[in-house]
């Protein structure tokens, strides 16, 4: 045995620790850290004249909802519309908050789309969107009737997560 | 049809590389059969059909033929049109071709001018080539296809990253490539060498061209790169420690070293197993960073086409090649005599100890880059930035630099330091004078002063080889030595003079209010929508004025573009002599005044100027190397005509 087998060994070493960590099931977003924890306080204008705006109040009355952030310029929020619209037809209810967008431009999606939201709030800076820990449009949260963050859904709902939704929002009290 | 024949011409070139790959191996033992007759001329061909390929790429992007999937998924007809072309490499398909073109081309190339190697090496590093190659086709053809159509042409193109968007980074990865590529070429000679054992002062003549302009290419891409993210990315540094940017810094570590001990088995027949480990390690960084940027398994800032398939595929070529060439290098190694013996003060003594320390550097760059996937293996997700990086590293540049400083002014073989104590105790009264100075003038921590009083000492020491000697007389290549090692001491300095007088402001300013960083006052005049081809941003006009002096004008913007949306910053920079003032306008708060970033970083732009002396002390070498080449070449047919003669 000389020096000449150690850069071989250590190689070895590096393929079976790399062809470890491709065989695992990688996570491939940033969950938010808010899971568990109490909603910020934030209280947000009127996306639109049809529905009322949304605060942080309107989600600790003691009933389970839906918190969904969306924009009308996202194309996967297209996508995710006829399953909130189930959703909703199941008795659930679903705040809307909507990034960065225009009041004609929502009222606009909801016509064509769909409305399946009793509130939507205007988040023109993305604040409340980061201060909840959400990354990008649209991603959903489940949040108990106390205001707490039971559960995250990241990217558009697709029909095999109504039910993983339906039964989150259970868990979480409904 | 255009996109097919670009696909045809790639299976093509594939097949031409089975062929070359068992042709060579199989005529190694009768280098002059006529099966060894096909090497070359398939080498040469190959490299013709990847260039046409990468051409027909060129050319949809050019076109903008939204029926081909990976324009429409990188491109938009309103592009400009150099970005529409760099668009072509600017993704994973798209490079992957570059990545082989390069490769064969360089192949062909070998094929055509390399005379120096016995033949057999030759066919040997030929074949070796073709299976590495082969490796890479089954790559781009079986899963990465640049010429898929798409069932529907689409009406508009995706775009492309609006980071990519620039004039810097359209450049930028190829050229990196040509380095990568480059250091192929040099692992396929060490391989070649081995099967054949013959590791001489010729095969190292013959490979070191190729490693010095692989290392040129390297060190202009990463000089490149670190401005690109400098400006670009908005954030005021140079060098984050990303896993991106450690993926150009190995292979360029490995190959200064691979550099320098070929030079001591080209002159000295010493050094025989290191040259050959460290060629293979060389061209195994490169394809350990390809790897790492593509497979996802570390996350990064910049990491493109992250799919971990990808990354199982290209996990199986390391092991192929690297792995085949290591063990070929474990068993070889023993057989392939050490060489001629030296004394510790010697030329070679100082380039064996450079040597080890670059490796050690190699290290601890490549420790604390694969650290996270250690832990990531226990759970625990960690990211290793400049407090590991810095000071660990700084343990190992910090001797190779004063080693740096005395190795070319030894004799080969065997040497006394005493002989050289005048100007060892110069350079060191420099950097002594230097350490004391900003000791006693400024508040800084122990690197940069250390870098500071090292880069001062190593600029003297580097033009200390020229001493006493006609300087028309002095080598070409001597001459690239002096440039690039003066390159390293002036890159030093810069870095050094960032970090340690650095001077940052975060200001929130009011239209018509005023400022300051370090020697500037920098008015904010106004903010100003504007629209570019395809985006819309807010520009601020700032005047800023350096001591009191005249003001000057600079238009930072926060840019948003549509497609794909996204938002960037446009930082501007003011150049003066003495360093550069920079400036990113950020949002608006609710009281309607504006956040201002500054810095005030003396004596940077010397970073990059540094890197670009190295690069342009690279190619001195190179250009000297094939000028002593030639000549041999021309002395040895004109003996060879005379003794014709003579016989006649």
């Amino acid at each position: 045995m000389r020096w000449w087998w150690i850069p071989l060994g250590l190689f070895a070493l590096f393929v079976g620790l790399a062809g470890y960590q491709l065989s695992q099931p990688k996570e491939e977003f940033v969950r938010s850290t808010m899971i568990g924890k109490t909603l910020p306080a934030f209280a947000l204008e009127p996306a639109f004249d049809g529905l009322p705006g949304a605060s942080d109040a309107d989600l600790r009355d003691g009933k389970p909802r839906l918190l969904n952030v969306w924009a009308s310029w996202c194309l996967p929020c297209i996508a995710e519309a006829p399953y909130l619209e189930q959703l909703r037809a199941s008795g659930v209810e679903i705040v809307g908050i909507a990034i960065r967008d225009r009041p004609e431009d929502v009222a606009e999606f909801l016509a064509r789309h769909g409305n399946p939201y009793t509130r939507i709030g205007a988040d023109d800076l993305s604040e409340v969107m980061l201060g909840i820990g959400s990354q990008g449009v649209p991603e959903t949260f489940v949040i108990d009737g106390k205001g707490t963050i039971t559960y995250q859904h990241m990217g558009d709902i697709r029909a095999s997560d109504v039910p993983v939704l339906l039964e989150e929002l259970r868990k979480a009290g409904a | 049809m255009i996109a097919e024949l670009g696909l045809a011409a790639l299976w093509l070139a594939a097949a031409l590389a089975a062929l070359q790959l068992i042709a060579g191996f199989l005529s190694i033992r009768h280098p002059t059969g006529e099966l060894a007759q096909l090497v070359r001329p398939a080498a040469i061909v190959q490299g013709v059909l990847c260039a046409f390929a990468f051409g027909v790429l060129l050319w949809l992007f050019a076109v903008t033929d939204l029926s081909v999937k990976l324009v429409a998924t990188n491109s938009h007809s309103m592009k400009p049109m150099i970005f529409k072309l760099s668009g072509a490499w600017g993704n994973h398909e798209g490079s992957m071709l570059l990545w082989i073109t390069v490769m064969a081309m360089a192949g062909g190339l070998i094929a055509l001018v390399e005379r120096r190697l016995p033949e057999k090496t030759m066919l040997a590093t030929l074949g070796a080539q073709a299976f590495v190659g082969l490796g890479f086709y089954a790559f781009l053809l079986l899963s990465s296809n640049p010429f898929e159509r798409l069932p529907m042409p689409a009406t508009e193109g995706l775009g492309l990253n609006p980071l990519l968007q620039d004039i810097g980074l359209a450049f930028h990865p190829p050229t990196l490539y040509f380095g990568y590529v480059g250091l192929s070429v040099a692992f396929s000679f060490a391989v070649g060498a081995m099967l054949t054992r013959q590791v001489t002062p010729e095969f190292a003549r013959a490979m070191r061209p190729w490693v010095l302009g692989a290392w040129v290419f390297l060190t202009v891409g990463i000089t490149a790169g670190s401005y690109w993210a400098y400006y670009e990315l908005g954030w005021g540094g140079w060098w984050f420690w990303d896993p991106v940017e450690n993926a150009s810094l190995m292979p360029w570590l490995a190959a200064t070293a691979l550099l320098h001990s070929a030079s001591v088995l080209a002159a000295r027949d010493a050094l025989r197993a290191w040259t050959i480990m460290l060629g293979v390690i060389a061209f195994s960084m490169s394809m350990l960073g390809t790897f790492l940027v593509r497979s996802g398994i570390l996350t990064s800032v910049h990491a493109f086409a992250v799919d971990p398939q990808r990354g199982s595929f290209i996990l199986i070529l390391l092991t192929i090649y690297i792995g085949g060439a290591l063990a070929l290098f474990a068993l070889r190694a023993g057989s392939v005599a050490e060489g001629e013996r030296f004394t510790t003060a010697s030329r070679e003594g100082a380039l064996v100890f450079n040597n080890v320390m670059l490796c050690a550097i190699l290290g601890v760059v490549l420790m604390g880059t694969l650290y996270p996937l250690v832990t990531e293996a226990f759970d625990v997700r960690v990211s290793v930035g400049p407090p590991y990086f810095n000071p660990v590293g700084a343990i190992f540049t910090f001797p190779m630099l004063a080693v740096m400083a005395v190795g070319p002014l030894l004799h080969w073989r065997r040497d006394k330091l005493a002989r050289v104590r005048t100007p060892l105790i110069l350079v060191g009264l420099v950097t002594l004078t230097v350490l004391v100075l900003v000791l006693a003038l400024y508040d800084t921590g122990i690197l940069p002063l250390l870098g500071l009083a090292f880069a001062a000492g190593l600029a003297i020491a580097s033009f200390l080889p020229l001493r006493g000697r006609n300087l028309r007389l002095v080598p070409v290549a001597t001459w690239g030595m002096v440039v690039a090692h003066f390159g390293i001491a002036v890159a030093l300095f810069g870095m050094a003079s960032e970090t340690a007088f650095n001077k940052e402001r975060l200001a929130a300013v009011q239209a018509g209010g005023t400022t300051d960083v370090g020697p500037w006052s920098v008015t904010l005049a106004g903010v100003e929508p504007v629209a570019g081809p395809n985006w819309t941003a807010i520009e601020a006009r700032l005047l800023a004025s350096y001591d009191g002096g005249e003001p000057i004008v600079l238009g930072p913007q926060a840019r948003s573009f549509w497609a794909p949306i996204q938002e960037t910053n446009e930082s501007v920079l003011a150049t003066r002599w003495n360093g550069q003032l920079y400036a990113v306008i950020g949002n608006q708060g609710e009281d309607g005044r504006w956040q201002l970033r500054l810095w005030w970083k003396p004596w940077v732009t010397l970073i990059w100027y540094g890197g670009l002396l190295v690069a342009l002390g690279g190619t001195l070498a190179l250009v000297g190397r094939v000028l002593e080449d030639l000549k041999r070449r021309r002395v040895r047919t004109r003996m060879a005509e005379r003794r014709r003669e003579a016989r006649a």
